[in-house]
C-alpha cells in the first residue's frame, strides 16, 4: 500500500480541467438564474440527489462524478445524506407515483433558498416512460425545477457543465488542484 | 425430475426455445413439491391474461422448462406455498394482474402501494380505483416484538446517490434482528408499456429496465424475440452482445468492489477502483458510442460496429486492467482492517443460495454452481466458454472474491474473444410477422446474475406480453437473511456486496 501511496504522490493527477460550453443540452427556467447560487452561497453548493423512479443510470453518471477524473468537489459541490443539510435537489426519474410523496417531502425538508436541477431525458417528461399509468412525468409536474440537464444518461462532463453554468464558475475561475500545492 | 413432471404433455408449439407446457392443477402441485425438494430451480413466476407461468430449471440434467396454468376463472393455485422465493413474484402477479393465488401465505401488496390511478393494471380489464388520489394505504410489517428491541426505519431516499426502496430494521441495541424491505417505489409499469408495442419500441424501453445492465437486458430481449421468430443474427453480431456484456460486468464489479470497500471506510480502493471503472466506460464509449451501451444491442443484431480504432481501445482498456488490477487485488487481500469487516459479515448460507436458486456472485459466492453463460450456454460462450467463478464461504469477502475471479475471467475472455471476431454484417432486418403468434424465451448473464425474458409476439408483430425478470427477485429475500445478526453498521456492506436492482425488481 506504502509504495502505491508514495507513487501516487510522484504522478500528476488524472483529474481534467472542465471547460464550459455545449449547453444545448441545459434547459433553464430563466436566465437571472445563472450565478444566483453563488452570489447567494458564495463557493460552496451542497447537493441531495434524490431517484424518484429512474432506472438507475442517470446514478451511475452522478455517482462518477465523485472519480478521480471528475473530482467535483474541487468546485465546491458536495453531495450530502440529508435534505436538510442541501443547498439544491439534483432530481431524477420519470417521478412515479409510488415516489411522488417522498419527493414532495424531501423538498420540504429542504431549507430556503433551495434549487433544483431535474437530470436526464426522464426528469423533463420525455423519456420512454412518460406514458404509463405508473408515472406522473416530469419532476416539474410535482416541485418547482430551476434547471434541465438532459441526456439518456448526461454524461458525467455534460452534468459538471451543468452545474458550473448553474454557478456562473468557469474552470478557469476555480483553481486546479494541480496548481494549488501548499 | 423433468421428465417425470411433464413427460407425456405435448409442447405449446408456438413457443420456441426450450419448451412450454400447460400443465393441470395436479402437476402445478407436483412443480411446487419438487422445488420445495429442490429437485428444480425456479427461473422466474409470471401472471398473464388468464394464465400464470413458471420458469424452471434442472441442474441434473441442465434443462429449463415453462409451465403455464389456466387462471381464466381469476384464481391459479400458489407455488409459494410450497417454495418461499415465490412469494413475492405471486404478490405482484396479484398486483398488477388481480389473479388470485390460492394458498399465497402473504397478501399484502408488494408493487402497488395504493397510489396508482388504476388497480390490476395488468389485467384485460384493470379497475379504476375510487379513493381519492394520493392518499396511501397503511402497509403492515411483520412483527417483532421484545422488551429491548427498537425500529429503524430508512428511506424510501437513502443517504447516498442510489435507487429509492424503504428498509425497516429491527433491532437489538446494536444487532439485527430482523430487516424487513419494502420495494416497488421506482415501479414504472414497464410490462403494461410493453403491451402492443413493435419490436423496436420494445427494445428501447427494455433497454431502460436497470440502467446497469442495459447490455443484459437488451441482449436477453433480442434472445428472446429472435428464439421466438427462429431468427439467427450474424456471427459478428453476436461476438459483439458478448464484448458488450462483458465489459458492462467488468465496469459494474469494479464499481462495486470500491465502493464495498468504501463501505469499510477504505476510500483509497474506492479511488482506485473508480479510475479503472471511468476507463472501462471510457473505452465502451470509444467501441461503441455510449458509456453504458445503451441500445446497441438491437433485435437482429448490433447498433454500432466495432472499427479497427475502436478494437485497439478495447485492447488498451485489457492491457491496462492487467496492469493495474492485480495490485489492487493485493491491497484488498492484505489490508486487515479492510478483512476484518468483510470476512464472516452478512452470510447466505449455502442451503438458502440452493433454496433461492440465487443468482450471480451471491449464489457463487455460496457454492451454488450456476451461471447462464455455463450452464445454459448461448452464442458465443458455446464455441468460447469462460470459467465460472467460485467460492463457499458466502460472506461479503466471498462475494468480493467471486467478483475480482469474474473480472479476471471476463479480461481474459475479451482478449481471447477480440482476437477471434468473425467478420461481416453486424444486423439483419427481422421480419417480425410471424404466420401465428410467436413466443420465446431467454437467460442471459448479467453482472449481477441471470436476466430472464419471456416474450409472446402476434402476427401482426407487436408485443402481445414480454416479461422481464431482474435476478434481484431472488437475491433481495437473501439480503434480509444475510443481515440477521449483524450490526446495524455492517448493513451498507452487505448491502454494496449484494447491489441488488431496485429499478429492474419494481418495474
Amino acid at each position: 500500500m506504502r509504495k502505491r501511496l508514495f507513487r501516487n504522490l510522484l504522478n500528476s493527477p488524472v483529474t481534467e480541467p472542465v471547460v464550459e460550453g455545449a449547453n444545448e443540452i441545459l434547459e433553464t427556467t430563466g436566465t437571472e438564474l445563472r450565478g444566483a447560487i453563488s452570489r447567494t452561497l458564495g463557493r460552496s453548493l451542497a447537493i441531495r440527489e434524490v431517484d424518484a423512479g429512474s432506472c438507475n443510470g442517470c446514478e451511475l453518471e452522478i455517482h462518477a462524478l465523485g472519480n478521480a477524473f471528475y473530482d467535483v468537489e474541487r468546485f465546491g459541490i458536495r453531495f450530502v445524506a440529508s435534505p436538510r443539510h442541501a443547498d439544491a435537489l439534483l432530481v431524477t426519474g420519470p417521478v412515479t407515483h409510488n415516489m411522488r410523496e417522498a419527493l414532495e417531502r424531501t423538498y420540504a425538508a429542504t431549507p430556503a433558498p433551495k434549487w433544483v436541477i431535474a437530470v436526464g431525458d426522464c426528469s423533463s417528461g420525455c423519456g420512454v416512460f412518460a406514458d404509463s399509468y405508473a408515472c406522473v412525468g416530469a419532476v416539474s409536474k410535482v416541485i418547482p425545477v430551476d434547471l434541465v440537464v438532459r441526456g439518456c444518461p448526461p454524461t458525467p462532463l455534460d452534468l459538471l457543465q451543468g452545474l458550473l453554468w448553474l454557478l456562473n464558475r468557469s474552470a478557469t475561475e476555480v483553481r486546479h488542484p494541480v496548481a494549488t500545492g501548499p | 425430475m423433468l421428465k417425470a413432471l411433464f413427460g407425456d404433455l405435448p409442447r405449446v408449439s408456438s413457443h420456441r426455445g426450450w419448451p412450454r407446457v400447460v400443465v393441470e392443477a395436479a402437476t402445478w402441485r407436483g412443480i411446487g413439491e419438487a422445488l420445495r425438494e429442490g429437485k428444480l430451480d425456479l427461473l422466474g413466476e409470471w401472471g398473464d391474461q388468464g394464465a400464470v407461468h413458471c420458469a424452471l430449471y434442472e441442474l441434473a440434467t441442465q434443462q429449463a422448462i415453462t409451465a403455464s396454468i389456466d387462471a381464466s376463472t381469476g384464481k391459479a393455485p400458489s407455488l409459494a406455498v410450497f417454495h418461499a422465493p415465490a412469494l413475492r413474484l405471486e404478490r405482484a402477479i396479484e398486483d398488477l394482474f388481480g389473479i388470485d393465488m390460492v394458498g399465497l401465505p402473504d397478501h399484502r401488496p408488494w408493487l402497488d402501494h395504493g397510489r396508482w390511478p388504476l388497480r390490476t393494471p395488468l389485467a384485460q380489464a384493470p379497475s379504476a380505483v375510487t379513493r381519492s388520489a394520493g392518499q396511501s394505504e397503511r402497509y403492515h410489517f411483520l412483527e417483532a416484538e421484545g422488551p429491548s428491541l427498537h425500529q429503524i426505519p430508512v428511506g424510501p431516499v437513502h443517504a447516498g446517490i442510489i435507487e429509492p426502496g424503504h428498509f425497516r430494521f429491527t433491532a437489538s441495541g446494536e444487532m439485527v434482528v430482523r430487516l424487513e424491505e419494502r420495494l416497488g417505489y421506482t415501479h414504472k409499469g414497464i410490462e403494461r408499456l410493453l403491451y402492443d408495442k413493435t419490436i423496436d419500441e420494445g427494445a428501447r424501453i427494455v433497454a431502460r429496465v436497470s440502467g446497469d445492465s442495459t447490455v443484459a437486458y437488451s441482449f436477453a430481449y433480442a434472445r428472446a424475440l429472435e428464439a421466438a421468430l427462429g431468427f439467427h443474427p450474424p456471427p459478428r453480431a453476436l461476438g459483439l452482445r458478448a464484448i458488450m456484456a462483458e465489459l458492462e460486468r467488468i465496469a459494474n464489479h469494479l464499481g462495486d468492489i470500491g465502493a464495498i470497500c468504501n463501505d469499510a471506510a477504505f476510500s483509497m480502493m474506492h479511488a482506485e477502483c473508480g479510475i479503472l471503472r471511468e476507463d472501462t466506460l471510457r473505452a465502451s464509449a470509444a467501441a461503441f458510442g455510449h458509456r453504458l451501451m445503451m441500445d446497441r444491442i438491437v433485435p437482429g443484431g448490433v447498433a454500432t460496429d466495432l472499427t479497427p480504432v475502436g478494437q485497439e481501445m478495447l485492447l488498451a482498456l485489457t492491457k491496462g486492467l492487467r496492469r493495474q488490477f492485480p495490485e489492487l487485488i493485493e491491497l484488498y487481500d492484505n489490508t486487515a482492517s479492510l478483512q476484518d469487516r468483510t470476512v464472516g459479515t452478512g452470510v447466505v448460507s449455502a442451503a438458502l443460495a440452493a433454496e433461492f436458486a440465487a443468482p450471480g456472485y451471491v449464489g457463487r459466492a455460496s457454492g451454488r454452481s450456476f451461471d447462464a453463460r455455463v450452464s445454459l450456454p448461448y452464442t458465443p460462450y458455446d464455441t468460447l466458454p469462460i470459467e465460472m467463478a467460485a467460492r463457499t464461504e458466502g460472506d461479503v469477502d466471498a462475494r468480493v472474491w467471486v467478483r475480482i475471479q469474474e473480472i479476471e475471467r471476463s479480461i481474459a475472455w475479451l482478449e481471447a474473444t477480440l482476437a477471434a471476431l468473425p467478420r461481416g454484417p453486424i444486423h439483419s432486418t427481422i421480419v417480425a410477422t410471424p404466420d401465428t403468434t410467436a413466443e420465446g424465451s431467454a437467460l442471459v448473464e448479467g453482472f449481477r446474475g441471470d436476466v430472464f425474458v419471456y416474450v409472446r409476439i402476434s402476427p401482426a408483430g407487436r408485443l402481445e406480453r414480454c416479461h422481464l425478470r431482474d435476478p434481484s427477485w431472488f437475491t433481495w429475500p437473501l439480503l434480509e437473511s444475510a443481515i440477521e445478526g449483524n450490526i446495524v453498521a455492517d448493513f451498507p456492506l452487505c448491502n454494496k456486496s449484494f447491489n441488488c436492482s431496485y429499478s429492474g425488481q419494481d418495474l
